[in-house]
């Protein structure tokens, strides 16, 4: 038996192949899930590749048992990740409140669809922004990254694997309709390469507690099967792991989950600022919508129009910097009713306005230029 | 004396001492059973790094947290899922879930039928109390039909899960029913259970006096005791029939199944991997 890893080389791959060639290049070994459209690409990449290299592929009975099983599986030391795609995020939402209360790190991909409820199954939606950080119970940060084409596809995996290990925490790892069936050239580099991008589990101190964190205010994470005598609890719990139902306890830990997170933002943010040093207007996207805001952005130059995008690779934490930097007006364009606009309003000072479509489709160049003509007038 | 004093020993290495005294009500019937599970434990001198227990919410769902070894008190009814993930992963490890009947059978059964299906090589210690116990004993997935909860207040119209009937349709290769009276058979069922392989369900009746039996002419723990003395029958060939529970009738306990030599999906998944890697 010999494991079989990729080569180097130039790949002709959907938006869900490079996400699971791009987890299991950024050392995922453990994937559990349940087929859902635009998604079940992913689990057919992972049920494929992942015992080529000696990983497990698991198919559950729904999404909350794929979830909790990738949980038990990160327990072990596993990169663990799981995919899915509307109806089964919202299924997700009560386990990611367990893992992000227990601190296991984990990748959940999430291809969004047109949506509430069934939506449009095989088409663009993103209406999954806020869901993914407010999706369970409670207050909390995650960390969630949205590439938008089929190489950032399989590169930002080894972002999503570092972070999570790192912080941690799950990390919402979101592709749309668009991007999951859409296909492209990615080039993968030399294995010696790529295996030098992976961080590692920080390990634990001799004595130290499960749950008492470092200086970063994370605790290394202790694992399965090595005499640790683990106990983790979704209760609210104290550094032995230990429920403590005490609103001190409560305090000291939900400010700790947020704050590991939110101190350490600058390091997580991700954006691409495309022409926006002289902007006077800013049109703010993400994921499969950017590329055409792109091009609506090359329309608007041509006409004189100084316009520029800022397109957000972290959704969460909010890279609000970004939007406080420039002194000029935004546009954010989205597939929802008007989500991520905002989190823009709220750290702009100047105008702000909305392209929004319900679903289905992105905007033309045409529509973004439209729309940055009328703002700009 | 000293036999007793050094089981006891033995024991307390195995809890999380300093959490006690525990959440269960006086006369619950979850320490007979976590006292029965050590003791089976200790018989087979499993090493404790080698030992993960699993539990879901509810009372039982507490077990975890009182076991010195890697534990987990997940969410209500992803005990087996959890347990899987970690099976999967570190096939090395004996993985116990210890949970409750609300918890396993209801907000949990399909991944119970799901797991059991598959055959992942779990112990399942199923307590069944007939009550979701820590919410205040409302009626729950094996509420025998006509009995009195909060929320059967005329009287259960609901019907209950036969759970070795349905453990053994899904081909689990080890099933046995005991109540909490049956401390040796329970003891020996479980040392039994450890050795094997697959997914493997043991029911355990236990008393509820608090919530259960006070609204069920069964105030104390000892009158829920006596019932079960008296109307136990162990009959290891019982008829599915004969396994169904009834409001205050027999109760058939038992090692109604005990096969081997059935794969694991762990095990299956070992040629998986050979295969891919041809």
């Amino acid at each position: 038996m010999t494991e079989k890893h990729l080569k180097e080389g130039y790949y002709f791959w959907s938006g869900d192949v490079a996400a699971a060639e791009g987890a299991i290049a950024a050392g995922c070994r453990f994937y559990a899930g349940y087929p859902i459209t635009p998604s079940s690409e992913v689990a057919e990449t992972m049920a494929l590749r992942l015992p080529q290299v000696g990983g497990k592929f698991i198919e559950m009975e729904d999404e909350i048992g794929s979830i909790a099983a990738i949980i038990g599986a990160s327990w072990t030391g596993e990169r663990s990740m799981t995919a899915t795609s509307g109806p089964g995020i919202s299924l997700m939402n009560e386990n990611i409140g367990l893992a992000v209360m227990t601190e296991v790190p984990l990748v959940i991909v999430n291809a969004m669809r047109g949506a509430p409820s069934t939506g449009l199954p095989t088409l663009i939606g993103q209406g999954d922004l806020m869901q993914a950080k407010y999706g369970s119970h409670g207050s909390y940060e995650i960390i969630t990254l949205y590439p938008n084409n089929i190489q950032e596809a399989f590169d930002l995996m080894f972002d999503a694997f570092n972070l999570a290990e790192k912080y941690r925490v799950p990390v919402m790892y979101l592709l749309d309709g668009l991007l999951a069936h859409m296909y492209e050239k990615v080039y993968v580099p030399p294995r010696e390469v790529w295996e030098k991008k992976i961080i590692r589990r920080k390990r634990a101190r001799k004595g130290q507690l499960p749950y008492q964190p470092d200086e970063d205010m994370i605790p290394p994470m202790p694992l399965i099967g090595e005499g640790y005598n683990i106990h983790a609890t979704g209760l609210t719990h104290d550094e032995r792991g230990y429920p403590d139902l005490t609103p001190q306890a409560q305090e000291e830990l939900v400010r700790r989950l947020n704050e590991k997170i939110l101190k350490h933002e600058r390091d997580i943010w991700k954006v691409e600022e495309y022409m926006t040093e002289d902007a006077d207007v800013i049109v703010v996207s993400f994921g499969g919508e950017s590329r055409a805001v792109k091009a609506g952005v090359n329309l608007a130059r041509k006409e004189g129009i100084k316009a520029g995008m800022l397109r957000l690779i972290t959704i969460w934490p909010f890279p609000w910097e970004y939007i406080t930097k420039y002194s000029a007006d935004y546009i954010v364009a989205e597939i929802n009713y008007g989500q991520m606009y905002h989190l823009v309003r709220e750290y702009s000072d100047n105008d702000v306005y909305q392209l929004n479509k319900m679903g289905g489709e992105i905007h033309t160049p045409e529509e973004v230029l439209k729309r940055i003509r009328e703002v700009s007038s | 004396m000293s036999q007793m004093t050094d089981m006891r020993k033995m024991e307390e290495e195995w809890l999380r001492t300093e959490r006690l005294p525990h959440v269960w009500c006086p006369g619950c019937g979850i320490g007979i059973v976590l006292n029965a599970f050590l003791r089976a434990v200790i018989r087979r001198n499993i090493p404790k790094e080698k030992m993960v227990v699993v539990s879901g919410i509810g009372c039982t769902g507490r077990t975890a947290g009182y076991v010195n070894v890697d534990s987990f008190h997940t969410t209500h009814g992803r005990a087996i899922p959890f347990a899987v993930g970690i099976k999967f992963a570190r096939p090395d490890l004996n993985v116990v879930v210890f949970s409750g009947d609300g918890d396993l059978f209801a907000i949990g059964g399909n991944h119970f039928v799901n797991a059991a299906r598959r055959n992942h090589d779990l112990l399942i210690i199923a307590v069944n109390n007939f009550t979701y116990g820590m919410t205040g004993g409302q009626h729950g997935p094996t509420t025998p039909t006509g009995a009195y909860t909060t929320t059967t207040p005329y009287g259960n119209p609901d019907r209950p899960f036969n759970i070795p009937h349905l453990a053994i349709s899904l081909g689990a290769p080890y099933v046995a029913r005991w109540t909490t009276y049956h401390v040796n058979q329970l003891q020996n069922s479980i040392y039994k259970a450890l050795n094997m392989k697959g997914f493997r369900v043991i029911e355990i009746i236990s008393q509820c006096p608090t919530v259960y039996g006070r609204r069920n002419s069964m105030r104390s723990p000892m009158s829920m005791m006596e019932y079960f003395q008296k109307n136990s029958v162990i009959n290891n060939k019982a008829s599915y029939e004969e396994m169904e529970l009834t409001y205050n009738g027999k109760i058939v306990v038992g090692e109604f199944r005990n096969v081997g030599g059935i794969p694991s999906y762990e095990e299956r998944y070992e040629e998986i991997i050979r295969r891919a890697q041809e």
